[in-house]
């Protein structure tokens, strides 16, 4: 955390950490609405980075565009060494390691919660592999580990469609991370949250931080501040201000957008 | 909840020992109990079965393993398939090929080279489609294949363009209703309206007497209990769990990286397999395969039997095909004119109030006496101290 807090005061100086994620120049627009303007963004490998701005700001097309899930007029989307994310279709991404959670979560309500991540876990996806596979004891401990990072170990046999609002998004954490992606994009995962389960979440995202990569999206400034990590604001599709979350909140631009005149 | 003794671990057996109780239990009356019932009881006696019973229970036999493969489809992977009856008439019409191939030279005809309605037909020689029906095993092979394949093509279809819900209901309901006007016809030589009928014996056994459908009733009875366990060897492994998801969220599964096309097709061809199966057991006990088993009518019957007895759970399709169909031969012979009324009237009481059908109702009953049960209990406790 300390490492990480030193770093935040710092804006535009690019670190000398490993890339993993480079967006340069990205343009999209939505009948003459440019909903992304030439947005240039970079994640480091390892690193917990949050995005905020306004409604309309261009936050969710971002991901989409990550995802594969919206094509780009212009600019690259370079994953790694030199992928080429804007010439993949969405399971492609997801299969090079690229993990999404949706704002509404979406877990299978009439399986358990130890079952939703047997599906999810990273085993083959045959027909008739499906239908011979036996669970191995390394499925198990790996199952078992996920439930205790995301605190669902009481709740593995009960039906996800039974679990509160938080534990689903949660156990949709749970479904990413079993599949042991490079890069967690979250989408407002902390929306509809009690307080208490906001406080959870970003303790499991802090747990996460170092051994994933990590990008969170939020409104919810609390919980923003919470992480402590770099903040990105985004605003009319384009990169506002970026820093820890005093210097963008010190902003006069952050301020100004934010706020009103 | 933290000690519950499954630990997530693969099951070792497809049932529970109640399950396999009550398995057992059915069979034995099926295979053991009603064949001697039939056979050896003098006619007469109280506990004698009559000889027209034996037929109509094989025949309930064959409904709930088309019932079984249904709810496989529609209880486990949501698929509403209208159609599964032309999958039931397919392998019906295999297996009264060969039954036509069988009757040889002892047609009104009497020519061992061609079926009666050929001969009327005035046609001259076998049609290409109908050789290798005179042997058994060339049949009972095409009893799989012939509906597994149109599975297979009308599956890949539908399930590649992501046709679901009411929409794949309609294109299964063309589809049976296409066959049963292809069938109609007399020149595509299959017996047009009147069908194949005037069987005359199965491997070498005639086909009326009544140890002939005694044995019958017992293959039935075993394509009941087989079609069972392949059902629930499917549904319990990790291929049901994906079913089970593709139903509640087909996008997600696909979003995880399974192939739900995939995954679908796979169980509409085995079930279309299946009801082929069951069709070609059908149709030496009732003594006729016509067109009619294509109408949409009865495709859509079929659901009603697995709604009835309670979607995705098996065992309430197997009691669901033997209830509707019970009520059926009872009310079509004691009223036939209301049978249409009343399965309309069962449509909308199960739609209304039996969304789980009649494993759901008792299941939900049991759940209410243990409840009652439990605060009974904790009453006497608090009257106690």
């Amino acid at each position: 955390m300390s490492a990480a807090q030193s770093e935040n005061g710092r804006t535009t100086t690019p670190r000398r950490a490993e890339t993993l994620l480079y967006l340069d120049g990205v343009s999209v627009s939505f009948d003459g609405f440019k909903a992304l303007n030439e947005l240039s963004l970079v994640i480091d490998r390892g690193e917990l980075r949050t995005v905020i701005g306004p409604n309309g700001a261009g936050k969710t097309t971002m991901m989409d565009v990550i995802t594969g899930k919206t094509r780009p007029d212009e600019g690259t989307v370079i994953y790694g060494a030199d992928t080429d994310l804007t010439r993949l279709d969405e399971s492609a991404i997801a299969n090079l390691g690229i993990g999404r959670k949706f704002q509404k979560p979406t877990v299978f309500e009439n399986l358990t919660v130890f079952e939703n991540l047997e599906l999810a876990a990273r085993d083959s996806r045959g027909i008739f592999r499906t239908l011979l596979a036996k669970l191995s004891g390394t499925d198990l401990a790996r199952i078992d580990e996920t439930l205790a990072t995301t605190g669902l170990v009481e709740h593995r046999h009960r039906q996800a469609g039974a679990l509160s609002h938080g534990q689903k998004q949660w156990l949709e954490i749970g479904m990413l991370l079993i599949h042991e992606p490079q890069i967690l994009l979250l989408d407002e995962p902390v929306a509809g949250m009690t307080d208490h389960e906001t406080e959870q979440t970003a303790q499991l995202i802090r747990r996460l931080t170092g051994k994933h990569t990590l990008v969170v999206v939020e409104h919810d400034m609390q919980f923003v501040r919470d992480l402590g990590a770099r903040v990105t604001v985004l605003h009319e599709g384009s990169v506002l201000a970026e820093g820890s979350i005093d210097h963008v909140q010190a902003h006069p631009r952050v301020i100004e957008v934010y706020l009103g005149r | 909840m933290t000690d519950t003794p499954n630990d997530g671990a693969p099951r070792r057996s497809l049932l529970t020992p109640r399950g396999w109780a009550v398995f057992l239990a059915f069979g034995f009356a099926l295979v053991v109990v009603l064949p001697i019932l039939n056979r050896v009881v003098v006619t007469g006696s109280f506990t004698h079965v009559p000889d027209y019973l034996i037929p109509l229970i094989g025949k309930y036999c064959t409904y709930a393993m088309l019932a079984l493969a249904m709810d496989l489809i529609w209880g486990y992977a949501g698929i509403l398939s209208l159609g599964q009856g032309a999958f039931f008439a397919l392998g019906g019409y295999c297996m009264g090929m060969y039954l036509m191939r069988q009757i040889g030279d002892r047609g009104v005809y009497k020519n061992a080279q061609l079926p009666d309605f050929m001969v009327f037909l005035n046609w001259k020689e076998l049609p290409w489609y109908w050789h290798g029906f005179d042997m058994f095993w060339f049949a009972a092979i095409m009893v799989v294949l012939v509906p597994g394949a149109l599975a297979l093509i009308v599956g890949w279809l539908t399930f590649r363009s992501r046709v679901t819900g009411v929409y794949l209901s309609i294109i299964t309901q063309a589809m049976t209703f296409a066959l049963l006007l292809a069938f109609f016809r007399n020149n595509m030589g299959f017996g047009g309206n009147n069908g194949l009928t005037d069987f005359k014996d199965i491997l070498g056994f005639p086909i009326q007497a009544q140890s002939t459908r005694v044995g019958l009733l017992i293959a039935s009875a075993i394509g009941l209990g087989a079609t069972y366990l392949i059902c629930r060897w499917i549904v319990n492994s990790k291929l049901g769990r994906v079913l089970l998801a593709v139903r509640d969220a087909e996008s997600r599964v696909r979003f995880l990286g399974y192939s739900v096309t995939g995954a679908k097709l796979f169980v509409f061809v085995v079930a279309a397999m299946l009801s082929g199966i069951a069709g070609a057991l059908y149709v030496p006990q009732v003594g006729i395969i016509n067109p009619g088993e294509f109408s949409p009518a009865a495709s859509i019957e079929i659901a009603l039997w697995v709604a009835v007895g309670g979607r995705g759970t098996l065992a309430g399709a197997v009691i669901g095909a033997f209830l509707v169909n019970i009520a059926k031969t009872w009310l079509t012979g004691a009223a036939p004119e209301i049978w249409l009324f009343f399965l309309g009237l069962l449509f909308i009481v199960v739609t209304l109030l039996l969304p789980r059908g009649v494993v759901g109702l008792v299941a939900d009953q049991r759940e209410r006496w243990r409840a009652r049960q439990a605060a009974r209990q904790a009453q006497a406790a608090e009257a106690a101290t």
